[in-house]
This record gives C-alpha cells, sequence and structure tokens, in this order.
C-alpha cells in the first residue's frame, strides 16, 4: 500500500493562475450561484431548449416578446459556471431590447469571446464583458455560448413569422 | 515488507526525470518493457513513454485520461515506425517481397492479440477499428441473420453509448426488445434484476466488463453462466478491462469480447472482436469488398474463410502492428505486475480522494478499476477540468458516454480520474492539489 501523501502542505502551490482569476471573476461565480432570471416564464411567446451532447450541458431559453421587443427573458437548465453566468446575465441583458438589437448583442458577445479586445470598451455588453477570460480558453467558448445559440435560434424562428406573415 | 520497499522505491524512482533515449527504451520490440528480476521500476517504464516527460501549463503532465485513451510507449511507436519505413505494402495481395513481409507484420500481430485475449486460434480475432465496431458487427451481422422481432437482448444500465446504440439501431430493424440490468446505488449490477429479466425470449445478454465510469469490474463469469443458462448468448464489452487485466476469454466462457487498441498502449483506430469459431463461420460478412471474398461473380460471391470474412478492403495495417506490439509490451510487464501496481495507485487514490471534503466518489469500494468518477461541492466537473488543466492534470469531465448512467443518478457530468500503470503517487498528489486550487477558484464550495 502506498502511504498517504506525508504532510508537505508548505511545497503546494497555491497561487491562482491570473488566467484562471480572469476566467473565475467574482461576477462571473455569484451569476452561476445565484443565477438571475432562472425558472419557468409564463406567457412566454419563444422558446427553445439546446444542449451540448459532448458534456451534457442544457439551457432552456424563454422570451416573452410584444410587439418586437423583449419584455421578459428567463431560463432554465443546468451547466457549468460559465454556460450558467453566461444565460443568466444574458437574461438581465436582453430585456427592454428589441429582438433585432438583442441579435446584434449576441453577435459583439461571440466576437468578445474570440478575443477581439476593443470590445471590452463597448458598454452594450455590461457585465457580459467579465467572460471575456474565456477568449484564453477555446474549449469553453461553446459553454459560454450556449444560451446564446438559443437565442439566435429563437431569432431565425421570428424571422420565419415575420416572412410568413 | 517487500510491498512497502517497493512502493518505496517507486516513489523515490518516478522523481528521476524521463528521457527518450535511454537503452532500455529505445525498444527494438524485444527489449525494454519491465526489468527482468521482477521489480516495478516506474521510472524506467515512464521513460518508455516520451509524452509523459511533456509539460502542459508550466507543469508537469499528470495524464489522469486513460480511460478515454492510453498514451504509447517507444517500442510501439518504434514498430510503426519501421513498418512503414521498411515493410509496408498490401496483404494478402501481393507475392512481392514487401507484401509478404506486411501480411507476417499483420498475421503477426493477430497472433500476439490473439495470445492477449486468451485464445489459441488466431483466426477468432477479426481486426476492427476498435470496441465500437466490433460491437457493430455483432449487431449488423449476427443480429440481423439471428435476431426477430419479440426476441430480446439484455444490457445494462452502465453500457457505454457504444454497446447500447447498436442494439437500439437493431431493435429498429428487427422489432427485437431492449431489456436493462438496473444497477444499485453503490454502482454494482443488480443481479436479482438481471434473474428477473432472463426469460424464454432473451437470445443475447451483451454488458461490459469494466464500466468506464464507475470502474466497476463486472462478474462475467457469473453472468455468462446466467446468460447461457437461460439459453442466451453474450458478448462483453472489454473496452475497460483488456488493458488492465488478463483477458482470458476463455474463463469468462462468453461468446463475443470486443476491446480497442487505443485503451491499451496501441494506437487508435483498431480494435479486435474475438467469438467463438462456430459463430464467426455461422455468421454473413458484416462489409462486402475486397480481402473478404472466395470467390466474385457478377450476381453472388462466396466468403473468405475466417477471420477475413470480416475484414472487408484495405485494414488498418500499421494500426494492427502497432497494436500488437501494444500487447507484447503488455505481456512483457505482466499482467500480475500491471495489476499489482494499478491497486497500490487505486487505494491511495482512493485514500487521498476520502480525505477530501466536499469530494462524493460515485461507484463500489472493491471490485473496481482506478477508475474514478466524482463530484466536488458546487463546481462543476468542466470547471474542475479546465482548473486541474491549468496544473497540468488531464482528467475528464462529461457523461463518459454513459448518458442513460448518469441520469440514473440525477447527474449530468461527473469529473473522471482514471489511473493506468505508467501512473505515479505524485499524480495522485497533483490531482489533489489541484482539487484545493480549484476550491480557491471557487472562493470554498457552496
Ligand atoms: C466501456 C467502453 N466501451 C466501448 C468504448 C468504445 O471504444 P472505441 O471508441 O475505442 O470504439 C469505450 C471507450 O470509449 C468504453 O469505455
Amino acid at each position: 500500500m502506498i502511504e498517504p501523501r506525508s504532510g508537505t502542505p508548505g511545497t503546494i502551490d497555491r497561487e491562482i493562475p491570473s488566467s484562471l482569476n480572469q476566467l473565475y471573476q467574482e461576477v462571473i461565480l455569484d451569476h452561476y450561484r445565484k443565477p438571475r432570471n432562472r425558472g419557468q416564464l409564463d406567457g412566454a411567446t419563444h422558446a427553445i431548449t439546446m444542449n451540448n451532447p459532448l458534456c451534457g450541458d442544457v439551457i432552456e431559453l424563454m422570451l416573452r416578446v410584444e410587439e418586437g421587443r423583449i419584455a421578459e427573458a428567463r431560463f432554465l437548465g443546468r451547466g457549468c459556471s460559465i454556460s450558467l453566468a453566461s444565460a443568466s446575465m444574458l437574461t438581465g441583458r436582453v430585456r427592454g431590447k428589441l429582438l433585432d438589437q438583442a441579435l446584434e448583442l449576441a453577435v459583439k458577445f461571440t466576437h468578445l469571446l474570440h478575443g477581439d479586445e476593443a470590445l471590452l470598451s463597448d458598454d452594450d455588453l455590461g457585465d457580459l464583458r467579465t467572460l471575456a477570460g474565456v477568449s484564453k480558453f477555446p474549449v469553453r467558448i461553446k459553454c459560454a455560448l450556449l444560451a446564446w445559440n438559443c437565442l439566435e435560434e429563437l431569432g431565425d424562428v421570428t424571422d420565419e413569422d415575420r416572412g410568413s406573415a | 515488507m517487500a510491498e512497502t520497499a517497493e512502493m518505496t522505491d517507486t516513489r523515490r524512482a518516478t522523481g528521476a526525470p524521463a528521457s527518450d533515449d535511454r537503452p532500455a527504451a529505445t525498444g527494438r520490440g524485444d527489449a525494454g518493457a519491465a526489468p527482468g528480476d521482477g521489480a516495478w521500476d516506474l521510472a524506467a517504464i515512464r521513460a518508455q513513454f516520451p509524452i509523459l516527460s511533456r509539460e502542459v501549463n508550466g507543469h508537469p503532465l499528470a495524464y489522469l485520461d486513460n480511460a478515454a485513451s492510453s498514451q504509447q510507449p517507444l517500442r510501439v511507436l518504434n514498430r510503426v515506425e519501421r513498418y512503414l519505413r521498411r515493410e509496408h505494402a498490401n496483404v494478402h495481395r501481393g507475392v512481392h517481397q514487401l507484401s509478404a513481409e506486411a501480411t507476417e507484420a499483420y498475421e503477426g500481430a493477430r497472433r500476439s492479440v490473439a495470445e492477449h485475449a486468451g485464445t489459441t486460434n488466431p483466426a477468432e480475432i477479426v481486426f476492427t477499428r476498435g470496441t465500437t465496431e466490433a460491437v457493430n458487427l455483432v449487431a449488423s451481422s449476427w443480429g440481423d441473420a439471428f435476431i426477430g422481432a419479440g426476441d430480446e437482448i439484455v444490457l445494462t444500465k452502465m453500457e457505454h453509448h457504444s454497446n447500447l446504440v447498436p442494439w437500439q439501431l437493431l431493435a429498429g430493424r428487427t422489432g427485437c426488445v431492449l431489456r436493462f440490468v438496473d444497477v444499485t446505488p453503490g454502482g454494482t449490477l443488480d443481479l436479482d434484476d438481471f434473474d428477473r429479466l432472463l426469460g424464454k425470449r432473451t437470445r443475447l445478454v451483451a454488458c461490459t466488463h469494466v464500466s468506464n465510469s464507475l470502474g466497476t469490474v463486472n462478474p462475467v463469469r457469473e453472468i455468462v453462466d446466467r446468460a447461457h443458462a437461460a439459453g442466451a448468448l453474450t458478448l462483453i464489452d472489454g473496452a475497460q478491462a483488456a488493458p488492465h487485466m488478463l483477458t482470458d476469454v476463455a474463463k469468462t466462457g462468453c461468446d463475443f469480447y470486443a476491446f480497442s487498441s487505443h485503451k491499451m498502449c496501441g494506437p487508435t483506430g483498431v480494435g479486435a472482436l474475438w467469438a467463438r469459431r462456430e459463430l464467426l463461420e455461422e455468421m454473413p460478412p458484416y462489409q462486402g469488398g475486397g480481402e473478404m471474398i472466395s470467390d466474385v461473380k457478377l450476381e453472388e460471391s462466396s466468403w473468405a474463410q475466417v477471420p477475413h470474412k470480416f475484414e472487408a478492403g484495405t485494414p488498418n495495417i500499421s494500426g494492427v502492428v502497432g497494436f500488437g506490439e501494444a500487447v507484447r509490451f503488455l505481456a512483457d510487464l505482466g499482467p500480475e505486475a500491471i495489476a499489482s501496481h494499478e491497486d497500490a495507485l487505486k487505494r491511495a487514490a482512493l485514500e487521498r480522494l476520502d480525505e477530501i471534503e466536499g469530494l462524493r466518489l460515485y461507484g463500489p469500494r472493491e471490485e473496481r478499476t482506478a477508475v474514478f468518477s466524482f463530484t466536488y461541492g458546487d463546481i462543476h466537473p468542466h470547471d474542475l477540468s479546465t482548473i486541474l488543466d491549468q496544473r497540468g492534470v488531464a482528467i475528464r469531465a462529461g457523461h463518459h458516454c454513459n448518458q442513460p448512467l448518469m441520469d440514473h443518478y440525477g447527474l449530468s457530468a461527473t469529473a473522471r480520474a482514471s489511473f493506468y500503470f505508467y501512473n505515479s503517487p505524485q499524480e495522485i498528489d497533483a490531482l489533489c492539489d489541484g482539487l484545493a486550487l480549484a476550491a480557491e477558484v471557487f472562493g470554498g464550495l457552496a
């Protein structure tokens, strides 16, 4: 039997690498542990569930759209800190926006995650800018985008609605 | 105690830098596995795996994702390179020298893999792309020929998707019915439930030997005996067993056994199906093409002998050659030595993980391999994996192709650390230190 490691706490490197500090900012952990707007949305006009089949994350995004404007947004789902924080921030950020404006925000946010640093001074992104650290972790970009993919899908659906109207 | 001495030695030895060019490691196919005196010289073993000495994110790599895929030793890398540099030609097709050498290398690998699987008959080894294709081969060939509407196939709730989805497809084609043996909260198969599911209509029991997410070693002999008593055939998914234990198929008594090269020190894209000769004889071909025929007319053809009947087209020759070298490498290390080092690692890891507050380990305590699925407080497995990766510790996060099992436990994902014989006690430390770092990053656990 291997003996348990003899006590060498001094050798443990407890310093948090700066890339991790940037990824896991307090705001993000706060949204993860206390998600905003999580729950069923009564009277939703739009809803979609998307998952990430590789990792099992699932987000359902629900919107109540009134005259082209997002009156309320809520979400349900499970996932990692990045996907849930991103969903939580999304719901806060898109409320009151025209659907088209929300879709524009989705494009900007996607660019931010791919490392477009100019967007760090774009106030429209608000708290979402704290997720910019994800750009250093390419495999996690899909986590941050899951809720936004839902939004874009809903945008497509409403386009079809308009087209057929 | 001898064991303690050996371990002390190991701990000292792993501190030594691994190097690619030590004589024991240059591996020309005949030397360099384990030292002959039977001692487990971990440093020498690690030195044979060049990748283990690399750094990741500024830290020594601690590769703990072996259940997904293992690393390859120089002996395998060199053997494949030698094949490609000196021996390559198509197999079974030419009378020229290279074709003869390639064919001999390919068929030599079949003999080695047969030996590893514990069969005396190499014709019972069919090379496939891996476990997945081996199961699909049985589901398509045997399944389509011998399974009809209302027939029943008994699976378990801990199957990897690759021993589940092929049967769902078969059920779609034939109308057969799938039944699932329950898993106990402790992570073992509920054998009473198994008995209840076995019936007159049961044609096949398909079950994993070792669970890829829980590490459970299933009592395959018992399962096979009960299935046979009910008149059913048995398929054992050996993907997670063949790397760690002697896969004596005769001892398990099963009818089909599937395993993958890349989880046992061999290349990707190759694996094997073992099946009893009579069964292979009875089964229709899986795919049609070259290599698998005896005589071809425009309207119909006749088939080559087994196992070639099931190996249509030019096979993954270099992969098979590497696979053969990998099983010889494992044989030279010695299955007992591998098992005892892995057992020591497993006990040490269990002990350390048990000490960590907020860590929940899934799977049984006994009859298990060194595969540890766990959750840690409210930190999601992806986040754990990202944080550990910053410390060079490679673990897997997700459902591990076991979605029904995850659902069974009400989980969407776990973190999984899986060890192989080349892992060191220091890598257990790296894992535990990384978990401490994760708790720090998250400002504690909730
Ligand atoms: C238990 C089990 N069965 C089957 C497979 C599939 O193996 P492969 O992907 O090599 O075909 C795996 C590995 O992923 C496994 O762990």
